[in-house]
């Protein structure tokens, strides 16, 4: 017989203060992780703090950690990963929790910027759009990755970011690749210097947990490897 | 942090090839002064050494022989999948990659230790 009622347990707070709360939610055909965390705050407790925007998996903004694994929540239907009648939702692992369900997303994004992931114009507005090759190798190679909506369930599931807080991670060193693979970007040296430094592509341990939970299917551990050996030739080339 | 402090999100190919991979080379490098003690004794005291070849005739002995045979497999395998992996621009076949040389390595050792038995 399967069960109406959801059990539903919540971290609560941030830090060393942090308790979880449990809720009965009732369940539902449809239903998303976020689905629940929308009903728990607006019919159990209307303190509760989450983050949520576009509720179709395009803005990046509700990843959580659910049953221990990071997921977007607006797309991660519960019958997918309930543990019997029981679920567990947590913050993002690796960003520092601001209260409840919401993290602080600015290192991930300051290191989006110190990966060099930036535009690089190559040309002003005065001159024509250059004509881009769709199919040449390195156009294909930036197109595997520029669907990232910068979710950071790969940062989340990545314990090399665990382990050294100075890594770059996988979303910002995959978006360095996708520009240095883009025809219309001038700032090759300029991403090597950064992708190769200490927190750079070489502390990737190939763990490939960022391919494995990328919800997008992107592959961001194959961005990285692909920088390690740009940054082996550029090293041979130029003794950068 | 409650919530991510079980995290089961480990539990995938590419990750269980790398923490194979460095626990396989973690063993073997603690395996290996034991290695270079006993064949020191080559040198220091030949007749301990017979004494301790006899050992390998033991059926325990011939388990740990299959083991280290495994280990040295598993760690030669998970280095040429990741010098693969990170050399070659592959993208889809990494995981059937890493499933195909733990899948190797076993074959290996099985076949070493059905030639001991």
């Amino acid at each position: 017989m399967t069960t109406n009622i959801l059990k539903v347990t919540i971290d609560r707070g941030a830090g060393a203060s942090s308790v979880q709360s449990v809720f009965n939610v009732p369940a539902y055909d449809n239903q998303t992780v976020l689905d629940v965390v929308s009903w728990v705050q607006q019919n159990a407790d209307q303190t509760l703090s989450y983050r949520f925007a576009c509720r179709v998996g395009m803005c990046g903004s509700c990843a959580m950690m659910v049953n221990g694994v990071p997921r977007w929540t607006c797309r991660t239907h519960v019958s997918k990963v309930l543990n019997g009648h029981e679920i567990e939702i947590g913050p993002l692992r690796n960003l520092p929790v601001i209260k409840d369900l919401a993290v602080d997303m600015d290192p991930f994004f300051d290191k989006w910027v110190a990966a060099e992931a930036v535009h690089h114009p190559s040309a002003s507005r005065k001159e024509p759009i250059a004509a881009v090759d769709e199919n040449s190798k390195a156009r294909v190679a930036a197109n595997a990755g520029i669907e990232c909506i910068n979710c950071a369930v790969c940062y989340a599931a990545c314990d090399t970011v665990t382990g050294n807080p100075d890594y770059l991670g996988p979303a910002a060193l995959q978006r360095a690749w996708t520009l240095l693979n883009d025809a219309k970007d001038d700032g090759r040296l300029a991403i090597l210097e950064s992708v190769s430094g200490a927190g750079g592509c070489h502390n990737c341990h190939s763990m490939g947990s960022c391919t494995a939970y990328c919800p997008n299917d992107l592959d961001p551990m194959s961005a990285i490897a692909g920088l390690k050996r740009e940054t082996f030739k550029s090293l041979f080339k130029r003794g950068l | 942090m409650k919530a991510a402090r079980g995290i089961t999100s480990r539990a995938h190919p590419l990750w269980l090839a790398y923490i194979l991979h460095r626990l396989s080379g973690l063993t073997l490098a603690l395996f290996l002064p034991l290695h270079f003690w006993v064949l020191s004794l080559a040198m220091t005291n030949p007749a301990r050494l017979d004494g301790m070849l006899h050992l390998t005739e033991a059926g325990m002995l011939k388990l740990i022989e299959f083991g280290l045979v495994f280990l040295l497999a598993v760690h030669m395998f998970g280095g040429l999948r990741l010098m693969a992996l990170e050399w070659l621009p592959w993208s889809a076949p990494q995981k059937l990659l890493a499933a195909g040389a733990a899948a190797l390595s076993f074959l290996i050792a099985t076949l070493f230790l059905m030639r001991a038995i």
